[in-house]
C-alpha cells in the first residue's frame, strides 16, 4: 500500500464513517436512554432506504436531499408509534427478551421488504452523482462528501438539541435517572418513545444521504447492523462522542481493511473489532462504568 | 401420571419409526412419498440442532445469536477431511463434533472470562459467526465462495444413502439422543447447576458452583452437538458454502424452534420444529392461493417473526408450557 | 474458625470497609451489627469472596482464603446468604435446596434426601413443589437458609434473615438458627432486629462507617457508651438492659 493509496483509503473511510456516525448515534441514543439493544436498527435503515427509493422513482420523483425532512419526520413517527405500540411493553424485562423482540421485528421487516420489493438490488441515479471533488491524491464522489458533511451537521444539531432544548434536557434526565425524572414530573414513557423516534429518525436522514451512492436490497439492513453495534461498543454504549469517533474509526478500518486484505477478507475487520472490544475493553473508548 | 407420559413418549417414538414406512407402500402412489419423508427429516434435523441451542440457551440461559458457528465448523471440518484429505466421512464425523466442542470452548472461555452476559453474549456469538463466515469465504482450504461439493457416491459406508428414509432414521436417532441429553439435564447435577446459573449467577456461585467452568462445559457440549448436525447436513445435501454454513439464517432457526416450543424444556425444540414447519407450509400454500403472489417464501418468515414476538411476550416458556407444567423434579425419583 | 484481619474494601473513592477485624470461634453464634450503610453486607461479601479485598486477610479453619472465589470458599465449608433473597425463581423449592445439596453428592437420590431433610429443619417441607418465585418473604428467607444449609457448611454467614418478618416468624427463625448451631454449625449473622441478636449471639461486633468500633457480649455492647452514641441512639441502652439476653 503506497502512501497515496493509504491516504485515499483513509479519506474514503472517513466519508463512509460520516454516515456510520449518524446510524450509530441513533442506536446509542436508544441504548443510552432506554437501555435496550435495538437489533432491528439495520432493518429499519433498510426500510428507510426503500422509502427514499420509492420517493425518487416516478411518479413522485423527489430528490433524496429534498426528501430528507420527509424521511426524518416519517421515521420519527414510525419509531414513536412502534415504541408506544410494541417495544415499550417489553422494555423493562430481561435484556435478552427485548433483543429477541427486536430480532423478530428485523425478521418481519427484512421479509416484508423481500415480499413487497423483491430481492433485487435497487439504486437511484441522481444527475450530480458522477461529480468528484479532489482532496490531495484522493477523489471523493460528490454525494459522499455531501453525506459526510450533512451527517456531521445533523449530529451537531442533535447534540445542540440534546443540550439546550427542554425535550433534550428531559431525555438526558431520563437517561441518567429514570426514577428521579419520574418524580419531578417528566412523562418518562413519552420520553422513551421520543428517544426511540429520534433514534429511528437518524436512520431516515442516513437513508437519504446514503441512497445517492449506495444501493438497497432487503438484506441491506444486515450489512449495517453489525457495523452499527461495533461503532457503539467501540465508542462506549450510550456515548455520543463515542459514536462520533467510533463511526469515523470504523469507516477507516473498513476502508483500509478492504485495501489491505481484499474485498472478501477485508470485511473481517468489523466483527473482529467488535469481538476484541467486548473482550478487552467492554466499556469502549469513552465509556465509564 | 408419569407412566402415562412415558407411554405417550413411547407411542410418539413408534409413530416416528413407522411414519416413513407408511409412504413406502400403497400410500406412495397417492402421495409424494419422498416429500413426506424429507419433511420428517427436516423436522427431526432442525429439532436436533435446535436442541443443541436449547441446551446452552434454554437450560443454561446463555442466549446465542450465532450458534451457526458450530454448525458450520462441523460441516466444514468433516467435508474438508473427506473431500480434501480423503477421510471416510464416518471417521471425520467425531472429529467434526470435537471441533465444534473446541470452538464452543474457545468462545466460552473468551466471552465468560470477559464477563459477557445476556445481550452482549448473544451479540458476540453473532460476531464470531460472522468472522467464521468471512474466513470461510476467503481462505483457500474452504474454496471460498465457490463452496465445496461432495462427490455423490451413495453407499452407506460412505455416509451417503440412496433413499431418503436412511437419513430420516439418522435424524430420528440424533433427535432422540438429543432429547435424552436434555432429559439427563433435568435430573443430573450438571443440569441442576446450569438451571441455577440461568436463574441467578450470584446465588449459584454462593452455593459452591463454579459458574465459569459449567458455562464453558455446556457451550462445548452444545457446540459438539451442533457440529455433528453440520456434518449430517453436508452429507445429506453434498454441498456447503459459507452462507449455508455460517449464515445467520440457521442461527435464527435454531433459536426460533427452541423459543417457540419452549426454551429449557425437553421437547421444546421438537415441538417448535414441527409447529413452525407446518405453519411455514400452510403460509406458503395460502400465499400461493392469492392471485398475484409470486413468492410466498418470505410470508412464512414474516409469520415466524411475529410468532417469536408473541411467544416472548405472552408465552415465554413456549408452546409446551400450555400443555404441561414445566418439568419439575419428581419426588422420590 | 474464622479470622478476619484488617480487611479493607474500597469502591472508587469510597472506603466501604476500613481495616475491619473479627473472630468467630467454632460452635459459637456471633452477631455483626451496625447502622444502615455501615458496610456490613460489603464486609460479608468480601469475606465470602464476592469482592476482592484491597487490604487485609481472611483465614478460615486456619487457611488463608483471601481473594478466593465464592464457590471455592463454599466448598471449604463457608457459605453466605443474601440480604435481598436470590431464589432460583423458576425452580421448585426442592430443586432450589438441591442445588446446595448437589455440592456434596453427585447422586440424585441422595441430593433429594438431603434437601428434603434440610427443608424439614427449616420448616419448608410442605412447600417442596412450589416454584420458589411464589414464596412469601418469610418463605424466601427460609429458602435462603435452607439452600445454604444444604451445602453442609461449617460456618454459615446469615445476612439479615429476619428483616421484614413479623414477631412470630422471627421467633421461629431464632429457634431454627439455634437448632442449626446445636447440630454443630458455627454462625455469623448480620442483623437489624436487635432483640434477636441479643438473644442469639454470644459475641457481638459493631461496625460503623466501615470500622469496627466495639466487640463484646451483648450485655457489654448494649452498655458500651460508644455503641450507644454511634448506633443505638439515646436511651436505647436503658431499654436493652431492662430486657437482658436469655441464655
Amino acid at each position: 500500500m503506497t502512501l497515496d493509496i493509504a491516504f485515499a483509503g483513509i479519506v474514503n473511510g472517513l466519508m463512509s464513517g460520516g454516515i456510520y456516525v449518524l446510524v450509530a448515534v441513533g442506536l446509542t441514543l436508544i441504548y443510552g436512554v432506554l437501555h435496550i439493544i435495538n437489533f432491528a436498527h439495520g432493518s429499519m435503515l433498510m426500510l428507510a432506504m426503500y422509502g427514499v427509493y420509492y420517493l425518487f422513482k416516478p411518479p413522485l420523483g423527489v430528490d433524496p436531499y429534498v426528501a430528507l425532512p420527509i424521511l426524518v419526520a416519517g421515521s420519527f413517527a414510525f419509531g414513536y408509534v412502534l415504541y408506544r405500540g410494541l417495544i415499550g411493553r417489553f422494555s423493562h424485562g430481561k435484556d435478552e427478551n427485548i433483543l429477541l423482540i427486536t430480532l423478530g421485528l428485523s425478521i418481519i421487516a427484512d421479509n416484508a421488504a423481500l415480499f413487497f420489493f423483491t430481492g433485487d438490488t435497487q439504486t437511484i441515479d441522481v444527475a450530480w452523482a458522477g461529480r468528484f471533488v479532489e482532496v490531495g491524491p484522493a477523489l471523493i464522489p460528490m454525494p459522499k462528501l455531501v453525506s459526510f458533511v450533512a451527517s456531521l451537521a445533523l449530529c451537531a444539531a442533535l447534540g445542540l438539541f440534546m443540550a439546550f432544548s427542554d425535550t433534550g434536557k428531559a431525555i438526558r434526565a431520563v437517561a441518567k435517572e429514570r426514577q428521579g425524572a419520574r418524580l419531578v414530573g417528566i412523562d418518562v414513557e413519552n420520553i422513551f418513545a421520543i428517544s426511540y423516534g429520534i433514534g429511528i429518525a437518524c436512520l431516515g436522514a442516513a437513508a437519504c444521504l446514503l441512497m445517492p451512492f449506495f444501493y438497497v436490497s432487503p438484506s441491506s439492513g444486515h450489512a449495517f447492523v453489525l457495523v452499527a453495534f461495533t461503532i457503539v461498543v467501540l465508542g462506549g454504549m450510550g456515548s455520543f462522542a463515542g459514536a462520533l469517533v467510533g463511526g469515523l474509526l470504523i469507516g477507516i478500518v473498513e476502508s483500509l481493511g478492504g485495501l489491505q486484505f481484499g474485498e472478501q477478507l477485508g470485511q473481517i475487520g468489523i466483527p473482529l473489532v467488535f469481538i476484541l472490544i467486548l473482550l478487552f475493553r467492554p466499556v469502549g473508548l469513552f465509556g465509564s462504568r | 401420571m408419569r407412566s402415562r407420559f412415558g407411554l405417550l413418549c413411547a407411542a410418539g417414538l413408534v409413530a416416528a419409526l413407522v411414519y416413513p414406512l407408511l409412504f413406502g407402500g400403497p400410500v406412495a402412489l397417492l402421495w409424494r412419498s419422498n416429500y413426506a419423508v424429507n419433511t420428517g427429516f427436516l423436522i427431526l434435523f432442525v429439532a436436533f440442532i435446535g436442541q443443541s441451542w436449547n441446551i446452552a440457551g434454554g437450560f443454561a440461559g446463555q442466549t446465542s445469536f450465532g450458534h451457526v458457528v458450530f454448525f458450520g465448523t462441523g460441516a466444514y471440518v468433516s467435508t474438508i477431511l473427506h473431500v480434501t484429505y480423503g477421510w471416510n466421512p464416518w471417521l471425520a464425523w467425531p472429529l467434526a463434533a470435537a471441533a465444534g466442542a473446541l470452538v464452543g470452548w474457545m468462545i466460552a472461555v473468551l466471552s465468560f472470562r470477559a464477563g459477557l452476559k445476556g445481550s452482549y453474549f448473544a451479540l458476540i456469538t453473532l460476531a464470531f459467526a460472522e468472522v467464521f463466515r468471512i474466513l470461510a469465504n476467503s481462505v483457500p482450504i474452504t474454496r471460498g465462495g465457490l463452496g465445496m461439493l461432495i462427490k455423490a457416491d451413495p453407499r452407506p459406508e460412505n455416509f451417503q444413502f440412496r433413499d431418503a428414509i436412511s437419513f430420516y432414521y439418522l435424524a430420528l436417532a440424533l433427535c432422540v439422543l438429543s432429547i435424552g441429553i436434555a432429559w439427563w439435564l433435568t435430573r443430573s447435577r450438571f443440569g441442576a447447576r446450569l438451571a441455577a446459573i440461568r436463574e441467578n449467577e450470584d446465588a449459584a456461585m454462593a452455593l459452591g458452583i463454579d459458574v465459569f467452568r459449567e458455562k464453558v462445559r455446556v457451550l462445548a457440549l452444545s457446540g459438539a452437538m451442533c457440529a455433528a448436525g453440520g456434518t449430517v447436513y453436508a452429507q445429506k445435501y453434498l454441498y456447503i458454502d459459507p452462507v449455508i454454513a455460517f449464515g445467520v439464517d440457521k442461527s435464527v432457526e435454531m433459536l426460533l424452534v427452541s423459543m417457540v416450543g419452549g426454551a429449557g424444556t425437553i421437547f421444546g425444540p421438537l415441538v417448535g420444529a414441527g409447529v413452525l414447519h407446518i405453519v411455514g407450509e400452510v403460509t406458503r400454500d395460502l400465499g400461493n392461493l392469492v392471485p398475484g403472489v409470486k413468492n410466498a417464501q418470505p410470508l412464512a418468515l414474516i409469520v415466524y417473526g411475529a410468532i417469536l414476538i408473541l411467544i416472548v411476550r405472552y408465552l415465554p416458556d413456549g408452546l409446551t408450557s400450555m400443555f404441561v407444567r414445566r418439568g419439575r423434579a419428581p419426588r422420590n425419583g | 474458625m474464622l479470622e478476619v484481619r484488617g480487611l479493607t474494601k474500597r469502591f472508587g473513592g469510597l472506603t466501604a470497609v476500613d481495616r475491619a477485624s473479627l473472630d468467630v470461634a467454632e460452635g459459637s453464634i456471633v452477631g455483626l451489627i451496625g447502622p444502615n450503610g455501615a458496610g456490613k453486607t460489603t464486609l460479608f461479601a468480601t469475606i465470602a469472596g464476592f469482592h476482592r479485598p484491597d487490604e487485609g486477610k481472611v483465614a478460615f479453619m486456619g487457611r488463608d482464603i483471601t481473594g478466593a472465589r465464592p464457590d471455592r470458599i463454599c466448598e471449604r465449608g463457608m457459605v453466605r446468604t443474601f440480604q435481598i433473597t436470590q431464589p432460583f425463581a423458576k425452580l421448585s423449592v426442592l430443586e432450589n435446596i438441591m442445588v446446595g445439596a448437589w455440592l456434596r453428592t453427585a447422586d440424585r437420590g441422595e441430593a433429594m434426601t438431603r434437601a428434603t431433610d434440610v427443608a424439614r429443619r427449616v420448616g419448608l417441607v410442605d412447600r417442596l413443589d412450589m416454584p420458589a418465585g411464589d414464596l412469601t418473604v418469610a418463605g424466601r428467607k427460609r429458602l435462603e437458609l435452607a439452600r445454604a444449609l444444604a451445602t453442609a457448611p461449617k460456618l454459615l454467614l446469615l445476612d439479615e434473615v429476619m428483616a421484614g418478618l413479623n414477631p412470630t416468624e422471627i421467633s421461629e427463625i431464632v429457634d431454627i438458627i439455634r437448632a442449626i448451631r446445636a447440630d454443630g454449625v458455627t454462625i455469623l449473622l448480620i442483623e437489624h432486629v436487635m432483640q434477636a441478636v441479643m438473644r442469639l449471639a454470644e459475641q457481638v461486633f459493631v461496625l460503623n462507617d466501615g470500622r469496627m468500633i466495639a466487640e463484646g457480649t451483648p450485655a457489654a455492647i448494649a452498655a458500651d457508651p460508644k455503641v450507644v452514641e454511634a448506633y443505638l441512639g439515646h436511651g436505647a441502652a436503658g431499654r436493652m438492659l431492662k430486657d437482658p439476653p436469655h441464655a
